[in-house]
């Protein structure tokens, strides 16, 4: 069917705009990143006049990038690990079973999952410092404290889409493993985890770029030693000035695994979301 | 007695899962093991979710409440169950709207509320209306899905942190274009400080918030039947008209998740005021939780901090709560 004109018009002008909207950003992102701070500190230049890559070498001396890129992978990696393996089994006891409590723990789930993360900041802080005073256990600032607090978005997020899209998976699929032999573990890793992968995907990739993007928590929970990307990036600025051609570089070099990793997955995701989210 | 109930159940684990309706299995078998074995792998696959539940969530909320009856300053830090309880003190101070700390929470209330009405609204238009323009396939369909979903991949302080410098007074590409270019403004403005940052504040959350509505809309496009269309378009509906007759009424489900998962999530951010401002953020964009995180970890006054994040709570379970009621009655005429 062929569409009209008003629509094709409608179409092209805000598809355009939109695009121009996500993009301009992008662009001052990589452009900036390409000059010398001299530039960057002076009226805005649309065209670069000079072209430079250092800034890509400086970053790195700067501030301690790499060590901030290590702490929020392993952070992130961790977060997501945990919760999705936790939630996989949690959702699969909600979806297939009839149980007492279950109301109470899926409307806990639910709910907890609205909560702002300030509400946890504060008694989290608390009880990691006091945990530290008493028993010496330094969770305060350590990684392992700031992949905890980390489980207070990604726990209850997994496991609320994953019920849903275990629930799209067909009983009979795993009533049929079972009569060939499988146990119910059995037929949860054999039929039903394989059957939910893109939403498993969805799950993980959200619990990743989120735990990859936290301000709150890594702001108060890290130390010099376990600082992570989001805060290491403000190291950039300085009593004097910002190194604002550096910043754009990090904040390019930090962006670009991230957005390449999410592009080559976001069907996974779309497919997660109908299943999970959207039914 | 115990021997021989478990073992057959051990030996044969598959006919505990497929004997449900045969006498099988309790002929030869006492009720009780079979239950507790139907009862109890539940509750197991279930144990570190909830031990982890009441780590992260359960007890930190119930010390939350705890701690907003305390006078908890920075001296209690490294004890505080020694801070001297004070009753509804925390919330007195929190409430009075003729005191300064009530007059700044109100006022930061009414701003989150102004800043999540128009965020959210932005947000949702733009993603609707991506969303339908790009159902259909076209050119360069599948590169501007990508384009757009850039501001969901990009880390948030990475890309806050670029519009903060766009919107930098002198170095800034908005004032360049603003000033500069088309002389629109007499100086160049500021607006990460002043009146202006609650506007800086909602184009910076409507470009990284749209996207995920984009997501969850293009997710619920595609549960719509092709045949609906094809049915409307033999009985003469044109596109508009297919629009505002099949798509917008078929995504209501989808918005009615959206619009709330939205709502909860810009109350509550937290990441685009701190990167844009920082620690304190400027009077015409102090959000609720930015506040919170001020009086908690920058005046150290825990207590009124707490009491705040609990009114916050009460809030946004009051809120939810109504729109669910309102949404569900909505749809109780449907067959959903």
């Amino acid at each position: 069917m062929a569409a009209p004109q008003s629509f094709l018009w409608t179409r092209r002008i805000v598809l355009t705009l939109l695009a121009g909207f996500v993009l301009l950003p992008v662009y001052v992102m990589v452009s900036s990143s390409l000059k010398p701070l001299q530039d960057v500190s002076g009226k805005f230049q649309w065209i670069p006049s000079t072209v430079t890559v250092q800034p890509y070498f400086d970053i790195w001396k700067t501030v301690p990038l790499a060590k901030y890129f290590v702490n929020s992978l392993i952070v992130a990696v961790s977060a997501t690990v945990l919760s999705v393996t936790i939630a996989v089994f949690a959702a699969y006891a909600v979806s297939r079973y009839a149980f007492r409590g279950k109301r109470v723990f899926t409307v806990t789930v639910l709910s907890t999952q609205m909560f702002p993360g300030i509400l946890f900041l504060l008694p989290l802080f608390l009880i990691f410092v006091n945990i530290g005073s008493s028993t010496g256990v330094a969770l305060y600032g350590s990684r392992g404290g700031l992949i905890l607090t980390y489980l207070t978005f990604s726990l209850p997020f997994s496991i609320w889409m994953l019920i849903g899209y275990f629930d799209s998976i067909p009983r009979d699929l795993d009533e049929a493993a079972k009569v060939d032999g499988c146990g119910p573990v059995g037929a949860l890793f054999r039929v039903v985890v394989p059957a939910a992968v893109p939403g498993i995907v969805a799950v993980s990739v959200y619990s990743f770029m989120t735990a990859w993007g936290e301000v709150l928590f890594a702001s108060v929970m890290t130390n010099d030693a376990t600082r992570t990307l989001s805060v290491g990036l403000q190291g950039y600025a300085t009593q004097n000035d910002v190194y604002w051609n550096q910043v754009m570089a990090a904040s390019l070099v930090v962006s670009v695994p991230i957005v390449v990793g999410f592009l080559l997955l976001q069907r996974y995701l779309v497919a997660g979301l109908t299943a999970g989210a959207v039914k | 007695m115990t021997a021989t109930a478990t073992s057959p159940e051990a030996g044969t684990p598959a006919t505990g899962g497929t004997s449900r309706g045969t006498g099988g299995a309790r002929r030869r078998l006492p009720r009780i093991p079979d239950r507790i074995r139907r009862g109890g792998l539940p509750y197991l696959l279930l144990l570190p979710a909830v031990l982890l539940e009441l780590l992260i969530h359960i007890v930190p909320m119930v010390i939350g409440i705890v701690m907003s009856f305390r006078q908890l300053t920075q001296f209690f830090i490294n004890n505080w169950g020694a801070a001297p309880w004070t009753g509804l003190d925390n919330y007195r101070i929190a409430v009075d709207f003729d005191a300064p700390i009530g007059e700044a929470l109100l006022h930061s209330f009414l701003v989150t509320c102004v800043f999540t009405f128009f965020s959210v609204g932005f947000a949702w238009l733009l993603g609707t209306a991506a969303a339908i323009l790009l159902q259909e396939s076209f050119r360069g369909r599948g590169i501007l899905r990508a384009v757009f979903l850039v501001p969901y991949a990009l880390p948030v302080y990475a890309a806050v942190i670029t519009w903060a410098f766009m919107f930098q007074r002198d170095n800034g590409l908005i004032n360049h274009v603003l000033h500069d270019q088309l002389g629109i403004t007499d100086e160049p403005s500021f607006w990460l400080i002043g009146d202006n940052s609650i506007y800086t504040l909602i184009i910076v959350s409507v470009w990284k918030g749209w996207p995920f509505a984009f997501l969850m809309l293009m997710a619920g496009l595609q549960n719509i039947p092709r045949e609906l269309y094809e049915a409307a378009s033999i009985d003469g509906a044109g596109i508009w008209q297919q629009i505002r007759r099949i798509t917008l009424p078929s995504l209501r489900p989808v918005n009615q998740v959206l619009v709330l998962v939205l709502f909860l999530w810009t109350f509550n951010d937290f990441n685009t005021p701190y990167v844009l401002f920082g620690k304190s953020a400027p009077e015409s964009a102090d959000l609720i939780s930015i506040h919170i995180y001020q009086s908690s970890f920058v005046t150290w006054n825990f207590g009124t901090g707490s009491a705040m994040s609990v009114l916050l709570l009460l809030f946004l379970l009051l809120v939810t709560a109504v729109y669910l009621f309102l949404t569900s009655r909505g749809r109780k005429g449907s067959d959903v």
